[in-house]
Order: structure tokens, then C-alpha cells, then sequence
């Protein structure tokens, strides 16, 4: 029996858009729930976003940090792995950032800084992905619970060598020391000033672009390198991957690296390029993000990378909306984002199967 | 030195009560072949509701009602999703946690506006501890007196009901009819349909049980563990109840000691803060924190013991059509 074809835009653009228009509509009925007018809200949340040079930086930066786990919970997805543990090895990346920028910022120049603070973000977020993909591929251990709990054990450790080690002496925050200025990151109004551009100020930086770049080496090792196909085989069948003569563990350990490494780039942006020095809870939960980014962006860096302006367009229209009506919270996005997850990842199937039902029935008869 | 240890065992207790809770409920849900990554937010949704509850009505017991109510929603939510929609059973999990999580606080914002807490609980708006007949009077008798009106009396009836709860769930999970279907579901579900029985009605009715008693779980954060709602109040603890769960081997009592242990190490850590140990210095209180993960990770990769769950646990089922 021949499977009948479903036109491709109805998987890319159609089903996508009718889960979170599914999600968004939930969310609507929270906000009439707390006597407040969706459509004003939507009004505020999308000037908010788009509607002035800061808002769209602070969208694009946002977007910047949910580029980074997205991508990495995406790659482990292809390889059928769920790597929930995005947030412990960005948090971990970002300590790996700090460490390189204290040790090297008042003795080297920017531009040896930078290529020693992506090497250090990718070799710590890496290194705390490669104990659970280890135990997973090695020793047979769930995955998914492991990277849990590694979220908690980085969190913990994180506040141990904070306030232990690396606190600013005599201060009450456990904040490092602000970097020397030859370790931050350009911020992009700076860098489009200097071509003789001119925008308002916002966070957006130069970790942006290395964002972009990630996804374009990301396209070309999943989709065009043979380690790839091996990645995609392992993903969509296991067992015949292994027929194949694929190494299953060794792919899993690799995958669990680049993911790890993705996920450390989120210190780039918030360590080196906003905060300039090592601090608590950085991470936010743009680990946890990632998920909802990477199902609605179809695991596709193009997806993604418009999955992540989405999403970071509702963390920035967000703050907006709970400044211009002060019944809502910024936590509303946070709803929007589990509905989302919901509707794209759990439910993915109620909305799937109708659709593809309904256009195999139309193109058969 | 004796009344340090009883302290702390009596604070072991209260930590523990939660944990048990939610392990037990995590344990009907994975029995019965459901993975439940959203103890965590039916635990935050539960004492939410409790607290909300109970504020406005006045009753602690009116504030657990509908504890249950939300908690057994969001996990039928979660059987619509993994049962009926043959959906990723962790996704549908991280998903009620992010909803769950942003849910409240939205809600608690507007109906309150204290910024996302309700207002703090007295009265019969909490449920007090029960002290025990002579308690009081048997407090000076040596060794007893301590353990009896210490440790054994003072607690509120949650407390005493998890532990109740504890024989109960053996003896339904290992005695009854249902029980052996839901073991049976977990592990062959093709085997219970050829017998005729439904597999998703019994994994429906096994996640009813998961919401009933992390409603109760999260009704004690709010509304006996503490006096009404803060944000993210869960703090993890259905991770732990997670963990606990794995390092019980998916059995009731052990499921049990392993909620003791983790919840001893809380008690423990909360009593190290700042003490110097003989010959080690100052234990920082972060490594006594992360034991339960530590040891959960070592489980889970057989170097203490072997961890294996149901077998059918995470995998859909899709029934066979003629």
C-alpha cells in the first residue's frame, strides 16, 4: 500500500500554524478569565515586539538565547534523543565563558577572548552532556531522567562555586567581578554605528549573529555530511541503524556534545554579552524554552530560527503588555509557551491526523 | 545529641510527606505504563488551588477538595494527551510543568494581587497538627517521652495520611483485581487486551489515582507545610518524588524509604549549614542538596543496584484493528 502525499506546505506551514493559533486561543481564554480584552492584549504584546528599534532588539536577543537551546534540543531530537537538560548545560557553558573571560580578559585582546570563550562555552556545556550520553549509550541509563537530574546537580553547583569561589570580595550578591571591556561582546547598535548606521540601544550583541552561523553549520552537518545521515538514521529507526552497521552510542555520545556545546553558547550572549560577569540564574529557563522552540521550528534551523523570533517577540511583548496593564504578568508567556508545547508536541497527533486525513481524502477523490 | 536526632527526624517527616505523595502517585502512573515528568507541576497546580481555596473559603479541607480537583484535571489532561493522542509522554509532562508554572502566578496575580501569592493562611484555613493524648504530659519521660511527643505526636493529618496511604497502595497495587491489571498494563498491555480489558480505561483511571494524590501532595505545601501559595513553591520536589520513585524500584514501600532518605538529607542539610564536621571542615550544604540526584544518576547507571522499570512505561499503545 502506497502512503497518499500530503502537499508539504500542509506539514510545514499548516499544522504548525494551527497549533499555536490552538495555543494562542487557550491563551485568549486565560486573559478573558482575569477580565481582560485578548485583542487589546495582543495589540500591546505585538508593539511591543516589533513596534520600535528597542523592542525588536530585545526580541532578536531573546530570540538569541532560544536559537542556541532550541538548535540543541533539535539535534538530539533527530537522533531520537530528548534532551531535557538544556538548561543545566547552558548554565554550566556559561560558567565555562566566565571562567575563560576572568582568567584571560585583563591580559589578552578581544579577538584572541572570543574564540577562547566559544571554545570554553562549548567544551563546559559539552562536557556536562557527556556524563548523561555516556551513561545512556554506555550503561543504559534513561536519558531523560539523567539529564534531569543533572539540571538540579548544575544549579547546586553553580551556587557552590558562586558564592564560594568566585563571589566579588565584599559584596553581598554572589556576582564575579564585571569583566575588563576587552571581553564584551559588541552589542549590534555599536557595531551598526561603526558602518554608519544608526539604532536605539537594546541588549542585542554580537552573539546574534554567531546564533545564525550555528544554524548554518548545523544545516550542513545534519542534512549534508554522511555523520548526519548517520544522526537521522539513528533517529527515524534504530534498529536499522544498527544493521547498517551505525554505532547507535557513538552517535548518541557525539549528539549529546554539539547539544551540550549549543546549549553553552546561551553564556555568550548573557554572560559576555549583557551581564559582563559571572552571576546566579542567568539561564532563565531558555533551556526549557528550547523544547517548545525546537517542536514548533519543526527541528529545521530555519523553523527554528522563526520559532525563536516568535517566541523571544512574546518574552519581549510580554514585559510590554504587563507594563501596559498591570493584571497581567510576564508569566503569561510562560503559558503561552506550554500550550505550545502541548499543542506541537503532545498533541501533535489530534491536529495531524485530521489534517492529513482530510487532504489525502480530497487528493484521492 | 538524642534530641538533635529526634529533631531531625521529625523534621525528616514533615519534608518527606510530599515526597511520598507524589512518588506513590508517580508510581500508579508509571505502573500502569505512563511516564509522569508533571508530578512536578500537578504538585504546584494542587497547592495553588489549595491555597486559593482555602483562602477564599476559609476551610483547609475546601482548599484540598479542590487541590484534587485541579491535580486530577491536569493529569486527565495528561492521559488525553499520552493515552488517547498516543503523544510523547515527556513532552506532555514538560508541558503541564510550563503551563502549570506560568498558570499560577497569572492567576494568583489577579485574583489576589500580592504578585502572584495568595494571602497567608490562619485559622481553620490551615490544617494544624494533631497532638496526641498525654503528649504533653509524657514529654519528660526519658527516651519515650521524647520520640512519642516529638516525633510521633504534633504533626497535621496529612502528615499521618501518607503514611496510611503508604499499605494502603500495596495492598491495591498487589491484592486486588485492578492492582494486577495495572501491573499488567505496564508491562504487557497486549497481553490485558487479549483478555479483553481496556488498556487506556485502566491508564485513565490509574492517572485519576496519580491526581488525587499529588493533590493531596501539593495541598500540604501550601496549606499545612506553609501558610498559602509562592511562586514555584514545588521547588523541584516532583523531580525528587522522581527520583525517589526510581531509587524505590517502582515499589511502595522502598518507594518510601527512598522518600525518608531524600527527605533526611533535607533535614540534614538545613541542620549542617555553617557546622564544622571533626577533620572535614565545613560540609558545604549544596553537596548534602544534590545527593538525591547523585545517587539517583548511579542507580540508573547499575553501580548501586539495578534500576528497571515497566516495561511498557513511555510507549504508547496502539490497539490492533482486524
Amino acid at each position: 500500500m502506497s502512503q497518499p502525499k500530503v502537499p508539504v506546505w500542509v506539514n510545514l506551514a499548516l499544522i504548525p500554524f494551527i497549533n499555536i493559533m490552538l495555543a494562542f486561543l487557550v491563551s485568549a481564554l486565560v486573559i478573558l478569565a482575569i477580565g481582560e480584552n485578548p485583542i487589546e492584549a495582543a495589540g500591546y504584546l505585538v508593539y511591543g515586539a516589533f513596534g520600535y528599534e528597542e523592542g525588536i532588539g530585545y526580541t532578536l536577543y531573546y530570540a538569541t538565547n532560544l536559537i542556541f537551546t532550541g538548535l540543541a534540543v533539535s539535534i538530539a531530537f533527530k537522533a531520537g534523543i530528548f534532551n531535557i537538560g538544556g538548561e543545566g548545560q547552558a548554565y554550566i557553558g556559561g560558567l565555562g565563558v566566565g571562567l575563560v573571560c576572568l582568567a584571560v580578559d585583563q591580559t589578552m585582546p578581544f579577538y584572541v577572548i572570543v574564540p577562547l570563550a566559544i571554545i570554553g562555552g562549548a567544551a563546559f556545556g559539552a562536557a556536562w552532556a557527556y556524563i548523561p550520553a555516556y551513561l545512556s549509550a554506555r550503561r543504559g541509563s534513561h536519558v531523560v531522567i539523567t539529564t534531569i537530574m543533572f539540571n538540579f546537580i548544575a544549579s547546586s553547583l553553580m551556587v557552590y562555586l558562586m558564592v564560594n569561589w568566585l563571589k566579588q570580595e565584599g559584596r553581598m550578591s554572589p556576582n564575579s567581578r564585571t569583566f575588563e571591556e576587552s571581553a564584551w561582546l559588541p552589542y549590534m547598535h555599536e557595531m551598526l554605528a561603526a558602518i554608519g548606521i544608526n539604532i536605539e540601544q537594546s541588549p542585542l550583541n554580537a552573539s546574534f549573529l554567531w546564533a545564525l552561523i550555528c544554524c548554518v553549520l548545523i544545516w550542513g552537518l545534519v542534512w549534508h555530511t554522511r555523520w548526519g545521515y548517520q544522526l537521522r538514521t539513528v533517529g527515524t529507526n534504530a534498529t536499522a541503524a544498527v544493521y547498517a552497521g551505525i554505532d547507535n552510542g557513538k552517535v548518541t555520545i557525539w549528539v549529546m556534545l554539539i547539544s551540550g556545546a549549543l546549549a553553552g553558547f546561551v553564556g555568550l550572549n548573557e554572560i559576555m554579552g549583557v551581564h559582563h560577569s559571572l552571576l546566579l540564574n542567568f539561564t532563565a529557563g531558555f533551556g526549557f524554552a528550547g523544547i517548545a522552540v525546537s517542536l514548533m521550528g519543526r527541528n529545521h534551523p530555519v523553523g527554528i530560527i522563526l520559532a525563536a523570533i516568535l517566541f523571544g517577540a512574546l518574552y519581549q511583548g510580554g514585559s510590554e503588555l504587563a507594563f501596559e496593564i498591570p493584571s497581567i504578568t510576564p508569566e503569561i508567556v510562560v503559558v503561552i509557551q506550554g500550550l505550545v508545547i502541548l499543542f506541537s508536541g503532545a498533541l501533535e497527533h489530534m491536529c495531524k491526523d485530521r489534517v492529513e486525513a482530510f487532504f489525502t481524502r480530497t487528493s484521492a477523490a | 545529641m538524642f534530641e538533635t536526632l529526634i529533631l531531625i527526624l521529625d523534621a525528616t517527616l514533615r519534608v518527606s510527606t510530599p515526597l511520598i505523595l507524589a512518588a506513590l502517585a508517580g508510581l500508579f502512573a508509571e505502573r500502569s505504563g505512563i511516564v509522569d515528568i508533571g508530578l512536578e507541576g500537578k504538585i504546584l497546580g494542587a497547592a495553588f488551588a489549595a491555597a486559593a481555596a482555602a483562602a477564599v473559603f476559609g476551610s483547609a479541607w475546601i482548599g484540598l477538595l479542590f487541590a484534587i480537583i485541579a491535580s486530577v484535571a491536569l493529569a486527565l489532561i495528561h492521559g488525553f494527551a499520552c493515552i488517547t493522542h498516543r503523544g510523547d509522554h515527556i513532552v506532555s509532562g514538560v508541558a503541564i510543568n510550563t503551563i502549570v508554572a506560568g498558570l499560577t502566578v497569572t492567576l494568583g496575580l489577579d485574583w489576589f494581587s500580592q504578585g502572584g501569592q495568595t494571602p497567608a493562611l490562619t485559622g481553620d484555613a490551615r490544617f494544624t497538627s494533631i497532638t496526641f493524648p498525654f503528649a504533653d504530659a509524657l514529654a519528660d519521660v526519658p527516651v519515650i517521652g521524647l520520640i512519642y511527643s516529638e516525633l510521633l505526636s504534633g504533626h497535621n493529618i496529612l502528615v499521618y495520611l501518607a503514611f496510611a496511604i503508604v499499605p494502603f497502595a500495596v495492598w491495591i497495587i498487589y491484592k486486588t483485581r485492578f492492582g494486577l491489571r495495572l501491573r499488567a498494563v505496564g508491562e504487557n498491555p497486549h497481553a490485558v487486551d487479549t483478555a479483553g480489558i481496556s488498556v487506556a480505561f485502566i491508564r485513565y483511571r490509574a492517572m485519576i489515582i496519580c491526581g488525587i494524590l499529588c493533590g493531596l501532595a501539593g495541598a500540604y505545601l501550601s496549606t499545612a507545610h506553609n501558610a498559602g501559595f509562592l511562586k514555584d513553591m514545588s521547588a523541584g520536589k516532583g523531580y525528587i518524588a522522581l527520583a525517589a520513585l526510581i531509587f524505590g524500584k517502582w515499589r511502595p514501600v522502598p518507594v518510601m524509604f527512598a522518600c525518608l532518605l531524600f527527605g533526611f538529607l533535607d533535614a540534614v542539610a538545613v541542620r549542617m549549614q555553617g557546622v564544622q564536621v571533626p577533620g572535614i571542615g565545613e560540609v558545604p550544604v549544596q553537596a548534602i542538596e544534590v545527593l538525591p540526584y547523585v545517587l539517583t544518576v548511579l542507580l540508573l547507571a547499575g553501580f548501586i543496584g539495578k534500576a528497571v522499570a515497566p516495561k511498557a512505561v513511555g510507549r504508547p499503545y496502539v490497539k490492533e484493528r482486524g
